[in-house]
C-alpha cells in the first residue's frame, strides 16, 4: 500500500480545502471523532451512554450488511437471523455455561461466520430479488426456530433468557454503562479498522469487482463463488458479533426481539447511512436509534391532533422521514457528504 | 383420507388468499422490476375505503367498483408523486421508500379506523355450496375471482396494445422509448393496476381474516412466497404458487408430526429456497437472459 | 400506625433541621413535587401489537380526568407514555429513559410479557415501582425475588385452572381439543389447564393440542384437525381475530362441542359479532371486567359513568373495545395507590401502598370482585366468574372463582 501511495498521488492528496489536503482532513475528522467518542461517557448521563452503546452495536451490524450488499452486491433481508444467532450464542454461553461475556464475542462471530458461509453457498445460485426472498425467508423463520420445542431447554423458549449486567474489570472507576460503552467502542473500532483494510486490500477489490461485473471478474481469474460465500460469512460474522454485544447490553434475549422487523431496521440503517460506505454504518446506527424517538416526539406536535391520538401517528412521521431522506440523499447520508464535499474543495 | 381432503380444501381456500396477493405482487414486478413491500398495506387501506363506503350506505357492488377505481387512481398518483422524482435512485433506495409507505399506511389506518377487528361482507351467499361443509361458498367464489383476474391479466398483456407497451417498457425501457412508448406513464399504469388488483384481493380476503390494520402482515409474506415459487414474472405461476403454498403448508402441519403447526411456515420457506436453488426462475417463470 | 407516625416525625425533624424548610411533612422521592407526580409507561403504539395501544391512550385519558378534577391530593399526574413497538430492546431503552432521564416516581402498566421480561431485573435493581403490569403471566407476583414488580389482571393460569375445574365437574370424560397461540401467553394458559387437571388428567383428557403463530393468516387448518381428533371440549386460547375465525370455522364445518373461550377474547363486539352471534351460542368464558358491548350493563351505573368518561375524555376511542374498559379500571388502582400514599411519595411508600389495597372496588370489575394485595400477595385481581353466551349477551353463572380454581 505504501508503495502504491508513493507511486501515484490519489485525489485525496491533490484536493485542497482551507490549506489542508483531503487526506489530512480525513485524519483530522477521524481524530476528532475518536476524541468525541472517548469523551462522551464523561459528559452525558448513563442513559445517553447506553443509547450510544446501542448506536455502536447497530453500526457494527449494519457494517456487516454494508460489506455484503454495498461492496459485494448481494442483497440480504435476513441479517436479523445472524444477529439472533450471535445474541443467542452469547446468552446461552453466559446463562448456561457461565462463560465470561467477552469470550462470547469471538465464539458468536465464528459460529455466524460459518452459518453465513453455509447459507452463502446455495445463495450463490440466486440473484438479486431471489436472494432477497431467500434471506427474507430466513428472517421470518428465525423466531419460530428459536422457540422450537427441541431447543427450548437451551433458548428458554418463548420466555427467553435474562442475563446479568457485567461490571468493569480491574476496579476501573467506571459505571457499568460507561464500561459497556468503552468495551463496545473498542470492539467496534477493531472491526471497523478490519473492514477498512479488507475493503482496500486485493481481496476487497476482488469483492467489489464481482459486484460491478461478475463475468469480467471471473475471466480475470477471480473465484467468484468462493469470494461471494466468504463475503456472506464475514458479513454474518460482523452482524453476529453485534448480536452478542446487543444481548450483553440489553441483558435479555427472546424470540420477539429478532423478528423480520429487525432485518428491516438493519436495511433502513444501511441504506440511509450509505450502503457503499464504511463510516456510513455509523450514520445508520444513529438513525435507527434516534429517529424513532424523534418521530414519536414530533407526532405529538402535530397541530389539531389530541395527544393520545397522536401516539398512533409515530410511524407516519417515521415513514415520512424515510421518504424525505431518500429524496435528499438517494445514496445515503455518507453519499450526500461525498457529494457535497467537492463543492468546497479546490485543486 | 377424509382429513386429507379437508386439509387440501382448507389449503386451497388459504391458497386463494395467497394467490390474490401474489397476483398483485407479480403485477407490480412486471411493471417496475422489483417487489413492493407496501403492497399489502395498500390493499388493506383500499379495503378500509370500501368498508367506509359500505358503512356510509353504498350497495356492495357500487362500493366494490368505486374502491377499485379509487385504488387504481391512488396507485397511479403514488407513482407520479412519490416515485417519479427518485426514478434514478438505486433500487435499494426504492425499497426504503416502500418501507416508509408501509409504515405510513399502517399507522394511518390504525389512526383513522382503530385496531378492533371489523367484519367485512362477502359478495357470495352465506349458505354452504351444494350443502357441503368442506369448503365455504366465499372461498369457492374467491378462487373463481382469482382465476378470472388471472385471465383478464393474461388477455391484457397478450392482446392489448397497452399491455404490450407495458411489457416493453419494463423489459427494455430505452428501446421502448425509441418506438414511442411513454415509459413513465407505463410505470404509473402498472402501479395503478397493481393497486386495483390488490384492492380486489383485500376485499375478498377481509371477509375471511377480518379487517384490521395488521391484516396483511402475515399474508404478504405468503404472497411473496407464492409469487416466487411460481415465478415472479408469470401471473399464472404466481396463482399456482399461491395455491401450492397454501396446500403444502397445511399438509406439512397436519401430517408430519415433527413439523406440526410450529414449524410449518419455516419448512414451507425452506422448500421455497430449495425451489429457488433448483429452479431459480420459479416453476413457471422465464429465465431472463441478460447481455453483457 | 403509631410507629410510622413517629418515624415520619423524626424524618421530618431531620429534614427541617437540614433544610430549614417549612414543608417538612411532605416526603418526596424522585419524580414528585408539590405540584405533580410523574408516572411512566410504555405501550405498543406501533408494530404488530398496536391493537393494545388503546390501553395506554385510555389510561392517559383517565389521568386527564383526574387532573381536571384537581389531581390526587392536590398533585397533577404527569403520565408519560412511550412507544416500545412490542420490541424488548426498545422497551428497555424507553424504560431507562423514563427512569433515568425523566425520573418518574413509578412505572405503571407497561404492556407485554417479552417487553416486561426485558426490564424486570432492571426495575428491581433500580428499586423503582413497576406496578400493575399489563400481562397475565404468572411471574409478576413474586415479591420475594422481585419486590418492586406487581401484576394486575388474573394470571393466564387462573383461567386454565377455572376451565379445568369446570371440565372436571361437568364433563369428567371429556376429550379436550386445544387451540393455542405459540408464545408465552398461549403456553401459560396451557400450563394453567395442566395444573388444574393434574399431569395425568391432562394426558388422559387432552386428545389434541394445535398451535398457531400470530403471522398465520387463518387457523382453519388447525380447527379441521381438532374436529378430526374427535374432541368434544374446545379449549380456545386465541386473541380476538383468531378467536372469531375459530368460532366461525368450527360452526361451519359442523363441529359442535363445549367451547371454553379464553377471557382475552370475550368481547361481544370484537369477537362474537364478527364471528356471527348465531355461531357463538353456548360459548363459555370467564371474566373479571364488564364487557362494554354486552346489553346486560346498559342501565348499570358504572357502565354509564364509563360511557360518559369515554365521551368526554377519549372521544376518539372505540367504545366497543374492552381494552378501553381495562385501561379505565387499572388506572383506578394507580389512583388509589397514590391517594393512600398521601404526602409520603417516596418510591418505597408507593410500593408499600400498592401492596396494601384492601377490598378496593375498581369500577367496571364484575359485581362481587374486589382488589386485594398484601406484602406477600402481588396479584391484585384474582377472581373471575364464568359466563355463557345466550342470545345477544353473556349470562353470568355459578360462583366466583379464586386463582387456584376454588370457589369462595
Amino acid at each position: 500500500m505504501a508503495n502504491d501511495a508513493q507511486a501515484r498521488r490519489e485525489p485525496a492528496d491533490v484536493l485542497h480545502f482551507a490549506g489542508l489536503t483531503l487526506r489530512q482532513w480525513r485524519w483530522l475528522w477521524l481524530a476528532l471523532g475518536l476524541a468525541t467518542a472517548a469523551a462522551l461517557p464523561w459528559t452525558v448521563s448513563n442513559f445517553t451512554v447506553f443509547q450510544f452503546t446501542q448506536v455502536l452495536v447497530y453500526a457494527i451490524a449494519i457494517l456487516g450488511l454494508n460489506l455484503l450488499t454495498g461492496f459485494n452486491g448481494q442483497f440480504s433481508l435476513g441479517h436479523s437471523a445472524f444477529y439472533a444467532i450471535g445474541a443467542y450464542t452469547a446468552a446461552i454461553l453466559m446463562f448456561h455455561l457461565k462463560v465470561p461475556y467477552f469470550w462470547t464475542l469471538p465464539l458468536a462471530g465464528v459460529i455466524c461466520l460459518f452459518a453465513g458461509f453455509l447459507f452463502g453457498l446455495p445463495a450463490l445460485r440466486l440473484e438479486g430479488l431471489y436472494l432477497a426472498l431467500a434471506t427474507f425467508a430466513l428472517a421470518v423463520a428465525t423466531p419460530q426456530l428459536l422457540k422450537y420445542k427441541a431447543v427450548e431447554h437451551w433458548t428458554g423458549g418463548v420466555q427467553g433468557l435474562t442475563l446479568k449486567k457485567p461490571s468493569p474489570p480491574f476496579d476501573l472507576p467506571l459505571s457499568k454503562d460507561q464500561w459497556l460503552y468503552y468495551f463496545t467502542l473498542l470492539v467496534g473500532l477493531l472491526l471497523f479498522w478490519c473492514a477498512w483494510n479488507l475493503v482496500h486490500s486485493r481481496t476487497g477489490r476482488a469483492i467489489q469487482a464481482i459486484r460491478d461485473n461478475p463475468i469480467a471478474a471471473r475471466t480475470m481469474g477471480i473465484n467468484t463463488a468462493m469470494y461471494k460465500s466468504w463475503t456472506f460469512g464475514v458479513s454474518a460474522f460482523y452482524t453476529g458479533v453485534a448480536g452478542a454485544l446487543g444481548a450483553i447490553i440489553i441483558q435479555f434475549v427472546a424470540p420477539d426481539s429478532f423478528t423480520f422487523f429487525l432485518a428491516v431496521l438493519f436495511l433502513v440503517g444501511s441504506v440511509v447511512g450509505g450502503i457503499v460506505s464504511i463510516p456510513g454504518a455509523i450514520f445508520g446506527g444513529i438513525f435507527v436509534t434516534f429517529i424513532p424517538n424523534i418521530s414519536e416526539e414530533l407526532a405529538t406536535q402535530i397541530p389539531g391532533v389530541a395527544e393520545e391520538a397522536a401516539k398512533g401517528l409515530t410511524w407516519t412521521v417515521y415513514g415520512l422521514f424515510l421518504i424525505l431522506i431518500i429524496y435528499v440523499a438517494p445514496a445515503g447520508l455518507a453519499g450526500l457528504l461525498r457529494m457535497l464535499l467537492p463543492r468546497f474543495v479546490r485543486r | 383420507m377424509d382429513l386429507f381432503i379437508q386439509q387440501v380444501l382448507a389449503g386451497l381456500a388459504n391458497g386463494a388468499i395467497y394467490a390474490g396477493v401474489a397476483l398483485a405482487v407479480v403485477m407490480i414486478y412486471q411493471a417496475i422490476d422489483h417487489f413492493n413491500f407496501a403492497q399489502g398495506e395498500m390493499a388493506m387501506f383500499s379495503t378500509y375505503i370500501a368498508w367506509a363506503m359500505l358503512n356510509g350506505g353504498l350497495p356492495y357492488w357500487l362500493a366494490f367498483v368505486a374502491t377499485v377505481v379509487v385504488s387504481f387512481l391512488g396507485g397511479l398518483a403514488l407513482e407520479r408523486i412519490v416515485f417519479k422524482p427518485i426514478q434514478n435512485a438505486p433500487a435499494l433506495s426504492h425499497v426504503i421508500v416502500f418501507i416508509g409507505l408501509l409504515a405510513i399506511f399502517n399507522s394511518m389506518a390504525g389512526f383513522i379506523w382503530e385496531f378492533t377487528i371489523k367484519p367485512f361482507p362477502s359478495p357470495f351467499p352465506s349458505a354452504p355450496l351444494f350443502g357441503n361443509t368442506l369448503i365455504g361458498t366465499h372461498q369457492v367464489g374467491m378462487i373463481g375471482v382469482t382465476l378470472i383476474m388471472l385471465a383478464l391479466i393474461w388477455v391484457f398483456f397478450r392482446y392489448t396494445d397497452t399491455g404490450l407497451a407495458m411489457r416493453a417498457a419494463a423489459a427494455n425501457p430505452d428501446s421502448a422509448r425509441l418506438v414511442g412508448v411513454r415509459v413513465g406513464w407505463m410505470l404509473a399504469l402498472g402501479w395503478g393496476l397493481a393497486a386495483a388488483i390488490g384492492a380486489v384481493a383485500g376485499m375478498l380476503i377481509a371477509p375471511v381474516v377480518f379487517l384490521e390494520p395488521n391484516m396483511m402482515a402475515g399474508i404478504l409474506l405468503y404472497g411473496f412466497a407464492g409469487a416466487i415459487v411460481g415465478g415472479a414474472n408469470s401471473p399464472a405461476g404466481a396463482v399456482l404458487g399461491g395455491f401450492l403454498v397454501g396446500v403444502i403448508e397445511n399438509l406439512l402441519g397436519t401430517f408430519v408430526p415433527w413439523i406440526g403447526n410450529e414449524l410449518k411456515l419455516s419448512v414451507a420457506l425452506v422448500l421455497i429456497i430449495v425451489v429457488l436453488v433448483v429452479r431459480p426462475s420459479g416453476l413457471m417463470g422465464q429465465r431472463v437472459v441478460s447481455r453483457v | 400506625m403509631h410507629r410510622t407516625f413517629r418515624l415520619t416525625l423524626i424524618g421530618s425533624a431531620a429534614l427541617a433541621l437540614a433544610s430549614g424548610a417549612a414543608l417538612a411533612q411532605n416526603k418526596y422521592g424522585p419524580g414528585v413535587t408539590d405540584k405533580e407526580i410523574k408516572i411512566g409507561n410504555t405501550n405498543p403504539y406501533s408494530g404488530p401489537a398496536s391493537s393494545y395501544g388503546t390501553i395506554g391512550k385510555a389510561i392517559s385519558a383517565y389521568f386527564k380526568m383526574v387532573n381536571e378534577q384537581g389531581g390526587i391530593n392536590g398533585r397533577q399526574i404527569n403520565f408519560i407514555s412511550l412507544d416500545d413497538g412490542y420490541q424488548p430492546p426498545k422497551a428497555k431503552e424507553q424504560v431507562r429513559r423514563l427512569v433515568e432521564k425523566d425520573e418518574v416516581a413509578a412505572l405503571f402498566q407497561t404492556l407485554g410479557t417479552p417487553t416486561n421480561s426485558a426490564i424486570h431485573e432492571y426495575m428491581n435493581e433500580a428499586k423503582v415501582p413497576h406496578l400493575f403490569v399489563a400481562t397475565g403471566a404468572t411471574k409478576w407476583g413474586n415479591p420475594k425475588e422481585f419486590p418492586w414488580t406487581m401484576g394486575f389482571q388474573p394470571t393466564y393460569q387462573t383461567f386454565g385452572r377455572i376451565a379445568a375445574a369446570y371440565i372436571l365437574k361437568n364433563h369428567p370424560n371429556a376429550k379436550i381439543g386445544i387451540l393455542y397461540q405459540n408464545d408465552d401467553y398461549g403456553k401459560d394458559y396451557l400450563h394453567g389447564l395442566e395444573l388444574g387437571l393434574g399431569k395425568d388428567g391432562y394426558k388422559k383428557l387432552v386428545v389434541s393440542a394445535q398451535s398457531y403463530e400470530v403471522t398465520d393468516p387463518t387457523v382453519d387448518s388447525q380447527v379441521v384437525n381438532l374436529k378430526a381428533s374427535g374432541a368434544d371440549v374446545f379449549y380456545n386460547i386465541t386473541i380476538p381475530k383468531f378467536a372469531a375465525q375459530a368460532i366461525r370455522k368450527a360452526h361451519d364445518i359442523g363441529w359442535t362441542q363445549v367451547h371454553l373461550l379464553n377471557d382475552v377474547s370475550g368481547s361481544v363486539s370484537a369477537v362474537l359479532k364478527p364471528a356471527g352471534l348465531d355461531k357463538s351460542q353456548g360459548i363459555i368464558t370467564a371474566a373479571y371486567l364488564k364487557d362494554p358491548t354486552d346489553p346486560t350493563w346498559k342501565d348499570d351505573a358504572e357502565f354509564k359513568e364509563w360511557t360518559a368518561w369515554m365521551n368526554k375524555y377519549y372521544p376518539d376511542g372505540d367504545k366497543a373495545s374492552s381494552f378501553n374498559v381495562y385501561g379505565f379500571t387499572v388506572a383506578q388502582l394507580m389512583e388509589q395507590t397514590l391517594k393512600q400514599a398521601g404526602n409520603d411519595l417516596t418510591r418505597e411508600n408507593i410500593m408499600k401502598q400498592a401492596a396494601n389495597l384492601k377490598n378496593f372496588r375498581a369500577k367496571m370489575l364484575l359485581p362481587g370482585i374486589q382488589v386485594n394485595t398484601s406484602p406477600s400477595d402481588f396479584y391484585p385481581v384474582e377472581q373471575m366468574q364464568l359466563q355463557r353466551f345466550e342470545g345477544e349477551t353473556w349470562k353470568l353463572f355459578g360462583p366466583i372463582f379464586n386463582a387456584d380454581g376454588s370457589t369462595s
